[in-house]
Parts: structure tokens; C-alpha cells; sequence
């Protein structure tokens, strides 16, 4: 099956990163193609959540350019990042744990809501219409996910693998342009994992969303990922399709051969 | 220029009588991450203890008031209260809310201050008391006479109670067994448990020393101010120290409580005039405030990076 | 049985995400309005009105403002009376000196110049959380009340630096009665408490848990922290600001700035630990809890004890009281009251037959 892909969105150049004196990515330079699928591998502490934080602006590389969608970005923060389309979910799940699964997936469409305080106390008229407005597209993220009937319950009180495609919902609700993933399927079981493949595919299959994504479990990010890229010790040491990866001898020596 | 020094001497002093309250919320937070707001509590509870005690004991023990007999056995009683206090602090308070979030058990020690205040008021009555240490609050002679400055014997020996206290607490932790443990305990729970570390123990010993802090600090402060409830305010001052030392340094604890002590007598001094007066009750925590905006993690803590 | 939603669809997200969801409740709710606009004016004692009631609103409407600030944004402030006096004082000098200002108007300035002044004591809050934040707030409590003591400007010179609040006058109809005035709170205290239930259920309400549950994720998904924060610290100080204004105007008739001192502030968040953080109607019962405490407790004294009592002892006892139920809510019920309320709701919902 060959797909085609768009134009480059992200192109990351030449980052580096360091926390005071301690390297955790050095000199990366990789991109990400629009529609496409683009995994992150390598081992522990090997960067790969650093990279992430990068892309969406949670840290600051000292070194190095970021062009999204054709525009450079110098110092990026993280509501910047967003506003851009670029949506995430984290390795330990970070949802808002006080609040309901819907209040939560409604939190990510808050980008898209332009009613002021004022109208949000009289909760009348144009807030209570945009409040609706909202609340179909969550609707429609809600189904799309299969987490209808947990809707009105405290995330806190949902098990792992549910909190996860919570998560997603969150991220998705943001109609992304890009979808960064940490671990998604980490800590699940088989069915879990393929369930949250099954939906990071039809995501990138029906709404068109550029997803990078990192991931231990080396089927998976070989079955559904276009491009992968390795780092190891924050270096990048492989770049290429899964096919190429999979050969490549620098990879095996770190990583594929050591582990499997 | 004499005069500049005379007061920032006297602020210094009171400095340290601040660094001996913020060092009983250093301890505790080291030893347990409880941010303990009590503390100030615990200092008046103290003073008012030794002092009550003070008066009914000749009553009972047909002692001499006054007496050294008087004041020894009170300090010890006040003392042993102190442990009790604490101790049972860290058992009905601190350990059922152990794993709740940090903010949630300061807001179970803002509840037992109001508790402490109450309970040591019922006991030993509401009415504010003097206390004597037999120090005389004179100024020191050979200072008036060579340098013109008048520097009070009183805060010079307080001070001096407080810097022996710092040393012995400082050489205990780092070289006696119990220190060790606890230095252990303050770096990391888990695998201080994992090393066979008894943590209830440690716990219990941290708040009995913390007791024991806030019994000389309200000897000091007692004695200097009266023993009343506006004492639980001049520990409060305790906390801007803190902020600016850092809540895991003693060093810092020390170096904040000189920096606020000097630095708000000073300003009430050369600033006060310009504004009416009166600026000590808020000059504290207005620095401490400012100081946070340029540096939140204090002067001596740990830079704290945001893991996601 | 009477209390059921069997039955009750929902067939549009409106319907859904009404206040009260559940028809009994609405009911209720609108039963329980009609009985303290209508019934109690008519049946309570000037003692009650005056005492009691208004105060027990006053205070609800400072802990709801706590609330918004702690218990839905996660900011911890120790400082809630001295903005609660910069309403009080701001109302007072808009009334003083500007002709003809309606109190209303005056009201609703003071609550925004709390706002202003919350705003920037809550500039901290950008950098630093927790304990941290909570010592800094004490810098506003200390600061705010030094300064409408030190400057008599604002007390318009008046000699002790109390003020007297003016005859409250809105349209021709003077408010000098205690029936009048709870009235008046009443009406106050409810249309901010409903417009505050709605900030918490929109999207204003969402990014201040938000920021609550856990920051670093919500500036990812594009909250902006430092706006949301401010815009926490800005109502939470408006509606303690109008409290300090009813404060002073229908409860008290004269204030003076030590009034508004920490242990004021410490009341008002001990409403919201017993009353339930996070919780619109926590506010509620927790400001009528500690009202209504040492009144309680001065009566069992007095009809058991009677005058044996040394001085003070009284005031002890509340206060360890008051510690002590701190700690006890705190261990057994982080929630507070408005989580006990919630629980015996669902009870009763099941009952009479919980399988």
C-alpha cells in the first residue's frame, strides 16, 4: 500500500538541549511529513519525551530551528504551540483529575470558544449556544472514542487504560493539525493496545491529522508508523522507513539487538 | 554612621530570635515535608507553659518563686509538654494524612494552630504574662563607652543562646547516628524506609527537637516581649524568613532570619518616617514577595524543573 | 422514592447541562429561594435577620470568592479579608465623594477596585505555588490593612479610622430596616452566587481547574496560566470585595480596617475546608457552620455551666473547636459538608431499596 504524503509541517534543525550541563539531545535534526505517521524510538533516557517537549514548547533548546509550517519559531510556548494546531498527550497521563471525563474533553475545545467571562456568568444567549455548540463536536469525539457511557465520570476514578483514550479524546477535541503522542499504549494489555492502534490509525485516516508518536513496543510502531526516527543517548543514529530502521546496524546494535 | 550600626546590630539580633523560629518549620519540613504553620503556635504554647508553670509549682512543691529550682523544673515540665505536643501532633494530625497533597496538610497545621492557641489559653487562661530570665535588658557597657552604640545585653546573650543551639543541632545531625538517619530521611522516604530506617521514630525525635526549639525561642521571645498571644504574630515572621532562606536550609534559615531582622528594622528606620510608621508588620513579607518573583526557589534551594 | 430521576430524559445537551439536573432539585431549589425571599422576612426575629442571616450571606459570599481562588483555581490565599476591606473602603470613599452615586454602582466599583488590587498581589502567583503563594497573600493581608490605617484619606480623617457607612438609598427607598437589609444582601449574594455556579460550568470554570489539577498539562493544551490565574485572583477578589461592601454596609454599619485582620481571613477558609473546597454550595454551608458555631456553643455553655467559667474560655474552647473540626474534615472528609450533602442525595435516590 503506498500513501502519499504532503508537504513537510514540522522540520526540526539541528536542536540541541541541555539542563545545565547535562545533554539530553544533541544536534537532532529530523521532519515530519503532512498525514503521515512518524514514530520516536530508542531506549530509556534516550530523549525522545524531551523531543516532544521541543515541538510544543514545554522546553526550550538552546541550540538549533524549528520551522512549522513554513514559519521559524524562536521562543515558543507551550499556548503558542497550541493555538498552532499542535495537541499532545503525556507519558504519565496528565489529565485534570478533579474533573469529569466530558469537562475534561471539553477543556480541549476551549482554543475554539471566544465567549468572555461576562457572558460565561449570565451563561445565557451566545455562551449557552457556543456551550452546546461545543459540546456536539465533544459528542462526536466521544463516540468516535467508544466512551460514551463513562461521560459524566470523575477521570480520578477510571482505570489506566480508559484514562489513556481519555486522553486522546482531550487531545482530539482540539481538532488538531498535529498530534503529539507519549507512550500511548504503554502499561496496556493486547486487546487495550490494539483498540488505541485501531483509533490512532482511523485518526490519522479520517481527519487527515499528522501524528508523531513515541512508543516501546516495537510491533506496534513498526506495524502503523511511516517513518521512524531512533535516538539513542540523544542522538539521532537512525532515521528511515521501519524496513530501512529495522536494517540499520547502528539501530540493531543499540537498541533492536540488545532488546529483543 | 554610628547610629546605622546600632541599628542594624539590633536587627541582626532580633534576626537570629527569627532564625530560631523558622529553624522548628526547617526541621519538620526536612524530616516529613509537612510545612508545619504552627510552629508559631507551638512557641507560644511553650512560653505560656513554662510560665504558668512557673507560677502554680511553688504553690505545689512549696519551692521559692523564683527560684532556680522553680525554673529548671518548669523548663523541664514545659519541655516534656512540648514532646507530648509534638508527638501527638505527628499521631492524630500528620500520620492519617500522610500521601494527601503538601497544601492539604498545611491546612491541617493552620487548623491546629487555631487548636494549640485554644487549648494552652484554657489551660493556663487568657491574661498576658511577664517573664524573667534574670538577664537584665540593659545596654552593653564597653560598647556605649568605645563605639557610642547602644547594643542591648539582653538580645546579645539571646543571640548568643540561639548561635549554641544552631551549632549543637548542626553537629548533631552531622555526626551522630540519629542525624544521619534523619539527613537519610530528608532526602528520600522510601529508600530511607528500604535501608531499615524506622521513620516513625525519626518522625517522632524530629518533632520532640522541633518542640524543644520552640520552647527556647519562647523562652527568649517571651521574656523580651511578654508572654501573650501576639507572640503566635512574631513567629509569623518566621515565614517570609523561610521564603527567603529556603524551607530545606538551615544555613538559609539562619542567613534569611539576619536578612529580615536587619533589613526591617533598617527600613522602619529610614523609610518609615516617609510613610507614617509602622511599616515592620508588612515590610517582611513585601520583601519576601519581591524576592520570590526573582528567585522562587529561595537562596539556598534546589532549582525545581517541571517533568512531564 | 420521591426523589428519583427515573424517567427523566434528556434530549438535548441544554437540558443536560442545566444547574440542577434533576427535576426534585429544581423544584426545591426554587421552594428554598421563595422561602428566604418570602417566608423569612416575614417570620424571623430582628435577631436573626440582623445577627445571624445577613452575616451567614455576607460570609458565603467571601468564602465563595475564597473558593473560586482555592478550591477551583488551586491558589491558596490567606488574605481574603483585606480585600474584603478594600471593598468595604472603596464603596465607602465612591459613596463620600461623588455626589449622587447609586449604592449599587458604589458596591460594584468597590468589588473592582478589590479586583485591581487582587490582580496585583496575585502577580506572585506566576511563579510560585503552594505554601509559597500562601506566605505572599500574607504580604497583601498585612500590606492592605496598613495602608488604610497609616493613610486617613481613606477613612476620611476620621479620628479612630472608623468609618461609618451611609444610609443605603436605591431609587427613593431607604434600607434602614434589618428586613430590608437582608433583603438586600440576599438579593446581592444570590445573583453572584447563580453567575458564579455558571463561571464554574463554562469554560472560564473549566481553566481554573484546570490549572488547579495540573498546569503544565493545561498550558500544553493552550490555557494561557498567567491570564487564567489572574482572571482567578481578579473575581475571587471582586466577590470578597462586594462582601466587605455588604460588610460594612448591612451587617455592621461601622468598620475599621483592623477589622479585617488574619484571623478574619483564616475564618473564611476554614468556611471553605468545612464547607467543602471546590464547592459553590460548600460555601454556603460552611459560612453558615462557623456563624453559627459560637452562638451555638454560647448557649450549651451558659444553660449548663452557666457563669463558673473562667474569662475567655469560651473563645478557647471555639477555637480549639474550630482546629480541631479543621483536622477532622480534612482527614475524613477533604470535601467537606458539600460532600456529606452529596452522598445522603445519592442515598436517597436509592432508597427505599438500594439493589
Amino acid at each position: 500500500m503506498e500513501r502519499k504524503f504532503g508537504e513537510v509541517v514540522i522540520d526540526l534543525q539541528n536542536i540541541s538541549l541541555s539542563f545545565g550541563g547535562v545533554k539530553a539531545l544533541t544536534n537532532i535534526s529530523f521532519d515530519v511529513r503532512k498525514h503521515e505517521i512518524r514514530a520516536i524510538i530508542g531506549p530509556n533516557g534516550a530523549g525522545k519525551s524531551s523531543m516532544l517537549n521541543v515541538i510544543n514548547g514545554v522546553y526550550h533548546p538552546q541550540e538549533g530551528r524549528i520551522v512549522f509550517n513554513g514559519q521559524e519559531r524562536r521562543e515558543m510556548e507551550p499556548y503558542m504551540a497550541a493555538s498552532q494546531g499542535i495537541s499532545r498527550t503525556f507519558q504519565n497521563i496528565a489529565l485534570f483529575k478533579g474533573m469529569t471525563v466530558l469537562d475534561n474533553i471539553m477543556t480541549g475545545r476551549h482554543m475554539k470558544m471566544n465567549c468572555g467571562l461576562l457572558s460565561h456568568m449570565l451563561h445565557w444567549g451566545r455562551a449557552q449556544k457556543e456551550e452546546i455548540e461545543h459540546r456536539k463536536k465533544v459528542e462526536e469525539v466521544i463516540d468516535f472514542l467508544e466512551i460514551q457511557s463513562i461521560r459524566k465520570t470523575p477521570v480520578g476514578r477510571l482505570p489506566y487504560g480508559l484514562q489513556k483514550r481519555v486522553e486522546l479524546a482531550r487531545a482530539l477535541a482540539a481538532e488538531p493539525e498535529l498530534l503529539l503522542l507519549d507512550e500511548p499504549m504503554a502499561g496496556m494489555n493486547v486487546e487495550e493496545k490494539q483498540d488505541m492502534c485501531r483509533f490512532i490509525l482511523d485518526v490519522n485516516d479520517q481527519f487527515g491529522t499528522t501524528i508523531v508518536l513515541i512508543e516501546h513496543d516495537m510491533g506496534v510502531v513498526m506495524d502503523i508508523s511511516d517513518r521512524v526516527v531512533v535516538l539513542d543517548y540523544g542522538k539521532k543514529i537512525g532515521d528511515g522507513t521501519p524496513d530501512e530502521v529495522k536494517s540499520n546496524p547502528d539501530v540493531i546494535a543499540a537498541y533492536l539487538g540488545t532488546s529483543h | 554612621m554610628t547610629f546605622f550600626f546600632e541599628v542594624l546590630i539590633g536587627g541582626l539580633l532580633s534576626g537570629v530570635l527569627y532564625a530560631l523560629v523558622a529553624l522548628g518549620f526547617v526541621l519538620i519540613f526536612k524530616a516529613s515535608g509537612v510545612f508545619n504553620f504552627a510552629q508559631g503556635a507551638m512557641v507560644f504554647f511553650a512560653a505560656l507553659t513554662f510560665v504558668g508553670f512557673t507560677e502554680v509549682l511553688p504553690g505545689w512543691t512549696g519551692m521559692e518563686p523564683g527560684s532556680g529550682g522553680v525554673f529548671w523544673l518548669s523548663f523541664a515540665l514545659a519541655l516534656m509538654s512540648m514532646v507530648v505536643l509534638g508527638i501527638a501532633t505527628e499521631k492524630v494530625v500528620l500520620r492519617p494524612l500522610v500521601n494527601q497533597p503538601p497544601i492539604t496538610l498545611f491546612m491541617a497545621t493552620i487548623g491546629l494552630t487555631f487548636f494549640i492557641e485554644g487549648l494552652v489559653q484554657a489551660i493556663w487562661g487568657n491574661t498576658a504574662r511577664g517573664l524573667s530570665l534574670g538577664i537584665s535588658d540593659e545596654p552593653v557597657m564597653w560598647m556605649l563607652d568605645e563605639f557610642d552604640m547602644m547594643i542591648s545585653k539582653f538580645d546579645l546573650i539571646a543571640a548568643g543562646i540561639a548561635l549554641v543551639l544552631f551549632v549543637v543541632l548542626a553537629l548533631l545531625f552531622q555526626y551522630t547516628r540519629v542525624g544521619r538517619a534523619l539527613r537519610a530521611v530528608a532526602d528520600d522516604h522510601q529508600a530511607a524506609l528500604s535501608v531499615g530506617i524506622p521513620l516513625k521514630h525519626i518522625w517522632a525525635i524530629v518533632w520532640g527537637v522541633a518542640g524543644f526549639v520552640a520552647l527556647i525561642a519562647g523562652l527568649i521571645w517571651g521574656a523580651r516581649n511578654g508572654v501573650q498571644f501576639a507572640l503566635t504574630f512574631t513567629a509569623l515572621k518566621a515565614l517570609p524568613v523561610l521564603i527567603l532562606g529556603g524551607f530545606t536550609s538551615v544555613p538559609g534559615a539562619i542567613i534569611g532570619g539576619l536578612i529580615i531582622g536587619a533589613s526591617e528594622k533598617l527600613a522602619e528606620i529610614y523609610l518609615g518616617p516617609f510613610v507614617g510608621g509602622g511599616i515592620e508588620s508588612w515590610f517582611p513579607y513585601i520583601l519576601a514577595m519581591l524576592f520570590l518573583l526573582v528567585r522562587p526557589e529561595g537562596l539556598f534551594g534546589e532549582k525545581h524543573i517541571d517533568r512531564v | 422514592m420521591l426523589y428519583r430521576e427515573a424517567g427523566q430524559f434528556k434530549a438535548s445537551y441544554q437540558e443536560d447541562s442545566q444547574i440542577f439536573p434533576i427535576r426534585q432539585d429544581r423544584v426545591g431549589f426554587i421552594a428554598l429561594l421563595a422561602f428566604f425571599f418570602l417566608i423569612v422576612p416575614m417570620v424571623a426575629s430582628q435577631y436573626w435577620l440582623q445577627a445571624i442571616l445577613t452575616p451567614v450571606l455576607i460570609f458565603s459570599l467571601a468564602a465563595l470568592g475564597l473558593n473560586i481562588l482555592t478550591g477551583y483555581a488551586g491558589q491558596l490565599s490567606l488574605g481574603s479579608a483585606a480585600f474584603m476591606a478594600v471593598g468595604a473602603f472603596a464603596t465607602y470613599n465612591f459613596m463620600l465623594r461623588i455626589d449622587g452615586m447609586p449604592f449599587l454602582m458604589a458596591i460594584l466599583l468597590g468589588g473592582l477596585s478589590a479586583a485591581a488590587v487582587g490582580i496585583l498581589f496575585g502577580l506572585p502567583s506566576l511563579r510560585i505555588k503552594g505554601f509559597y503563594l500562601a506566605v505572599a497573600t500574607l504580604a497583601a493581608q498585612f500590606f492592605i490593612v496598613w495602608v488604610l490605617v497609616k493613610f486617613p484619606w481613606f477613612s476620611n480623617y476620621s479620628s479612630s479610622g472608623v468609618i461609618t457607612a451611609q444610609e443605603i438609598n436605591i431609587l427613593g427607598y431607604a434600607f434602614n430596616t434589618p428586613e430590608s437589609k437582608y433583603l438586600l444582601t440576599l438579593l446581592v449574594v444570590t445573583v453572584l452566587a447563580l453567575a458564579a455556579k455558571n463561571m464554574v460550568r463554562s469554560t472560564t470554570g473549566r481553566k481554573w481547574m484546570a490549572v488547579r489539577d495540573m498546569d503544565v498539562a493545561a498550558e500544553v493544551i493552550g490555557i494561557r496560566l498567567m491570564r487564567t490565574k489572574l482572571q482567578a485572583f481578579a473575581v475571587s477578589s471582586f466577590y470578597c470585595g462586594v462582601a466587605g461592601a455588604l460588610y460594612a454596609y448591612t451587617y455592621l454599619g461601622t468598620v475599621e480596617p483592623e477589622g479585617f485582620n488574619l484571623t478574619l481571613s483564616f475564618q473564611i477558609l476554614f468556611m471553605i475546608i468545612i464547607g467543602g473546597v471546590g464547592s459553590i454550595l460548600g460555601s454556603f454551608l460552611g459560612a453558615a457552620f462557623i456563624v453559627l458555631l459560637p452562638v451555638f456553643l454560647n448557649i450549651v455553655l451558659h444553660s449548663f455551666v452557666g457563669a463558673a467559667l473562667p474569662p475567655g474560655f469560651g473563645s478557647n474552647l471555639e477555637l480549639m473547636i474550630f482546629g480541631g473540626l479543621i483536622i477532622f474534615f480534612l482527614i475524613v472528609e477533604p470535601h467537606g459538608m458539600a460532600r456529606l450533602w452529596q452522598i445522603g442525595k445519592e442515598k436517597l435516590r436509592l432508597w427505599p431499596f438500594p439493589h
